[in-house]
């Protein structure tokens, strides 16, 4: 029987998906949770820490004299700005600035990069780096990669790492050695807590995950699912390719791909770095002219859910995870935009989503109203226009 | 003696003529289909040589039958059941194989063995052609008009086509010129390095061509395989249970509950004109049939060089006839089996299932391959190592073979029609054995496994379809041959120089393939001029 691809954790996940919940993520099985209900892992990432197996992100190490030339001309970030320790987070985009991809490259020396992306991206590193003295290799087997996430999480490293972590800042990274083996370890993550992604050999992927779960256990460590993670990236305003953003690759009509700007992402695009780089020309248009429409959060009026629900005698009722479905927006009449994922929030408490708005409506307080169906009838919530993120905890870049 | 007199009278029961027969039958119009053989079908037909074993004695998969076609003549209430092929299993000469899945992921992983680079190549390989296809696609249903022509029909049909053209990108414009005039083998160097991936999808653009791998033109017959991608749920590609015949049964049937009357047995002799233009037809039993058209859906040779006097034709028109390349290099070889074909490349062992079985099975392993098995082809041999697509419809749909029994379907190319001395018995038998040591290669038991081979040349599909030359797509699929060049320059509307004959099978837009397209664009063409709205 042929099968999707299992990670070098599959060994001990497979044992603890009591749920038998899972996912294919990249070709590979994922967990969507270990358990029937999503509450308990959601709570690890917002309270405890929660272990996540992110080993199907694609990655490269992209090595030579010309790696920073070649990353330059592929991202919209300044690379010459990058120092070795740095991670950066960027989207690239195709000649029309339109938006392929989005991930992390982290600066391992002067001449080595990692870099990582949701979809494969190896034959466009290579087609652009055609006359560039650097060698790409995809290693998204052979490097094996775990997400520890929330509040507790440094202390369960601090537990089973021989380096200390204190110094380690928000958007950095450093090399150490966990349960005997080698170990990179960044500060980042997809949950907007404070949390930390370990990179390491595929066949040490094993011992690791042992020895954090051995360490963790005090700390409340939990093994979580890439469900659970979805609620709380959409409180970290975090979108996701292919759910909230179509890659321009994919696309098969212009109106389904995105800019930078529509994605929020103004921050990455960096127009005043020398030199070429892929949809520069086109992105400075776009920043001339602004988004037709942009990426904001809503928060659904609880009152309003209340109201609906009432007039058919129930509770308001939404789904315990996250939503990926297209619900329409509107302003009175007119539809001007959609959300592409909602979630009930279990730390604010609120119904929030991402949404894509058209210009005008994309401005913060903006009131618009939200597609939901009560009783299998259509109706429409009152909901508000907000910045992103919904939650920033204190502790994320302590 | 002279029977009743029809609406409209169609020459030949192929798929074609029958979705003809049916649209002509839904407009209220009084309908006789005659078929030479005793069955319906023509090339699209089941036939059980060896008693049990039901074989799709040519056609094998069906290839594009229009979505609209489906819908509209309700085939799947007259029985059509497309099941799918879900895999392509091609074995390599060192053991190992390459296989496309029908899950991406599962694809993906199986390429990436072979090569990383191929493995992202072959995603955004698949997502340029579909896209290109999608581009393409209108011009299916599109009625080509004469460039030369001033006929208002032709001006509109021009500006029409001229909104299309402008409506594509500039990306996919040129995409589409590379197409049509790039060799396969170049365009698939410029994607792949895996010498299996590119030997199967250069396959695909030379079907029912008498042209190599390297032939200029060959990429946009690879374009083919993606129109399917749009039909989406609808199923371009599959296998019709019950095999070929249930697809040309389900029209038929569709066409009698319209009120059509087809029959068997009653070959045409010739088409009856009078003052040019068309007043019925002669049986070749000397029965007259009247009708105020008729409508051929055999080949434009057959069609023009034999059923009509030669006065009744202009002299470029018929010069254009006679030049038009019908050159079968297409051979069927057929077997009923004892027991299922394993594959070396395949081993069955620990509970392994026989996945390539499911699917296709294709003997391409590289661009050079295929391009040597034309060379021999060039010089008036069959290739002595061919190109083999072979389906074992039993594991698809039980019902074809025997239980415990199967049937397996051999597309193999090349054999060319004007084989050097000749095609015999002999030449024949030569040739089944060659496809049957070339099976063997990567087949351990198929030889022993035989307890029935039918071997079909280009011949053999001339004497038994009437297809002239045993071309299976009714005339070579290229350039100078297509759109409004087919069957001849500025006869591509389905309408012919003698008036109330009509034209409407492979020969014309939009070409071989089991699609049914030309059948129902040539119905409409007739209705058009019979509903009084003429533009001259």
């Amino acid at each position: 029987m042929l099968q999707l691809r299992t990670t070098p954790f599959h060994e001990r996940t497979s044992k603890l998906c009591q749920a038998q919940n899972w996912r294919r993520w990249a070709g590979y099985l994922a967990a969507g949770s270990y358990e029937l209900g999503l509450e308990r892992e959601y709570w690890a990432i917002r309270d405890r820490a929660a272990l996540i197996d992110v080993t199907p992100l694609m990655k490269y190490i992209l090595k030579g004299p010309d790696a920073r030339r070649l990353l330059n001309r592929v991202v919209t970030r300044d690379m010459d700005k990058q120092k070795v320790g740095q991670v950066y987070y960027t989207p690239w985009c195709d000649d029309e600035g339109k938006v392929i991809d989005d991930g992390t490259i982290a600066r391992l020396d002067e001449v080595t990069y990692r870099m990582t992306s949701a979809e494969p991206s190896l034959r466009w590193l290579m087609m652009n780096a055609v006359g560039l003295n650097v060698t790409v290799t995809e290693v998204t087997d052979q490097t094996a990669a775990l997400s520890l996430q929330g509040p507790h999480a440094r202390n369960v490293l601090k537990r089973c790492c021989e380096q200390p972590l204190d110094g380690l800042k928000y958007f950095r990274w450093m090399e150490n050695r966990l349960g005997g083996k080698p170990v990179t370890i960044s500060r980042t993550g997809y949950t907007g807590d404070m949390g930390y992604e370990l990179w390491m050999d595929a066949k040490d992927a094993l011992v690791i995950w042992d020895s954090l779960m051995d360490a963790g256990r005090d700390h409340g460590i939990t093994p979580c699912g890439i469900l659970a993670m979805d609620m709380a990236r959409v409180e970290a305003g975090l979108f996701m390719l292919e759910v909230d953003y179509t890659s321009s690759q994919q696309a098969w009509i212009e109106g389904q791909k995105s800019t930078p700007y529509q994605l929020g992402l103004d921050w990455a695009v960096s127009l005043d770095k020398s030199g070429y780089f892929v949809g520069r020309r086109a992105l400075e248009k776009e920043k001339r002219e602004g988004p037709a429409w942009k990426l904001m959060g809503l928060e659904i009026e609880w009152n309003g859910m209340q109201r609906l629900f009432a007039e058919v005698n129930l509770p308001p009722q939404i789904p315990g995870e996250a939503l990926r479905a297209s619900l329409p927006v509107f302003s009175g009449n007119v539809q001007i935009g959609y959300v592409s994922t909602s979630s009930w929030s279990p730390i604010l408490k609120k119904f929030i989503a991402l949404a894509h708005l058209q210009k005008p409506y994309f401005e913060e307080g903006a009131s618009v109203r939200m597609e939901v169906t009560v009783e299998h009838q259509r109706q429409f919530a009152p909901a508000k226009v907000m910045k992103l993120p919904f939650y920033e905890p204190e502790w994320k870049k302590r | 003696m002279t029977s009743t007199s029809y609406d409209a009278i169609v020459i030949g029961g192929g798929h074609n003529g029958l979705v003809a027969a049916a649209y002509l039958a839904r407009a209220g119009k009084k309908v006789l289909v005659l078929e030479r053989r005793e069955i319906i079908g023509g090339a699209a037909v089941t036939e059980e040589i060896f008693p049990g074993y039901k074989f799709s004695e040519f056609s094998y998969v069906v290839s594009l039958l229009r979505p609209e076609i489906i819908r509209e003549l309700g085939l799947p209430r007259h029985g059509l059941k497309v099941l799918p092929l879900p895999s392509t299993f091609t074995p390599m000469e060192n053991g190992d194989y390459l296989a496309a899945w029908e899950d991406h992921d599962l694809t993906r992983q199986e390429i990436y063995r072979h090569s990383a680079k191929d493995a992202e190549a072959y995603d955004e390989y698949s997502r340029r052609m579909a896209r290109a296809a999608k581009a393409i696609k209108p011009l299916i249903g599109f009625i080509p008009p004469d460039p030369a022509s001033l006929h208002p029909r032709d001006l509109l049909g021009l500006l029409k086509l001229g909104k299309y053209a402008a409506s594509l990108s500039e990306r996919e414009f040129y995409q589409i010129a590379k197409l049509v005039t790039q060799s396969s083998a170049d365009l698939l160097d410029e994607w792949f390095e895996t010498d299996a991936l590119k030997g199967t999808k250069a396959a695909s653009g030379i079907i029912g061509t008498y042209l190599g791998p390297r032939s200029p033109g060959t990429a946009y017959v690879l374009l083919h395989h993606y129109m399917g991608e749009i039909d989406g749920v609808f199923r371009a590609w599959g296998f019709a249970k019950g095999g070929m015949g249930s697809v040309s049964n389900a029209i038929a049937s569709a066409a009698s509950a319209a009120g059509a009357e087809i029959r068997v047995s009653s070959p045409v002799d010739k088409l009856i004109v009078k003052n040019g233009r068309v007043r019925g037809v002669v049986l070749e039993n000397g029965d007259e049939i009247t009708a105020r058209a008729v409508l051929s859906s055999i080949d434009p040779k057959r069609t023009f060089l034999e059923l009509i006097d030669p006065n009744e034709l202009p002299g470029d028109f018929l010069g254009s006839i006679q030049n038009f390349k019908m050159r079968g290099s297409s051979a069927k070889v057929n077997l009923a089996l004892s027991e299922l074909p394993q594959f070396n490349a395949w081993p069955m062992e620990d509970g392994r299932q026989p996945l390539p079985q499911r699917g296709a099975i294709s003997i391409s392993p590289s661009i050079d391959y295929i391009e040597r098995a034309y060379d021999d082809a060039k010089y008036g041999r069959f290739s002595r190592q061919p190109y083999i697509d072979m389906i074992i419809p039993s594991v698809i749909d039980p019902d074809m073979a025997p239980p415990g029994q199967h049937v397996a379907s051999c597309f193999v190319q090349y054999a060319p029609y004007d084989i050097e001395g000749g095609w015999n018995e002999a030449k024949r038998n030569d040739f089944g054995e060659t496809v049957i040591a070339t099976l063997e290669q990567y087949s351990p038991n198929i030889r022993r496994a035989i307890v029935g081979m039918q071997v079909i040349t280009p011949k053999d599909i001339e004497r038994i379809t009437g297809i002239t030359g045993g071309s299976i797509f009714h005339g070579d699929l290229l350039l100078h041959q297509a759109f409004f060049m087919r069957p001849a320059p500025g006869w591509s509307n389905y309408r012919t120089p003698v008036r109330g004959f009509y034209f409407g099978a492979a020969g014309v837009h939009p070409g071989g393939g089991v699609m049914g397209a030309a059948g129902m664009l040539a119905a409409r063409e007739i209705l058009k001029d019979w509903s009084g709205f003429r533009l001259w």
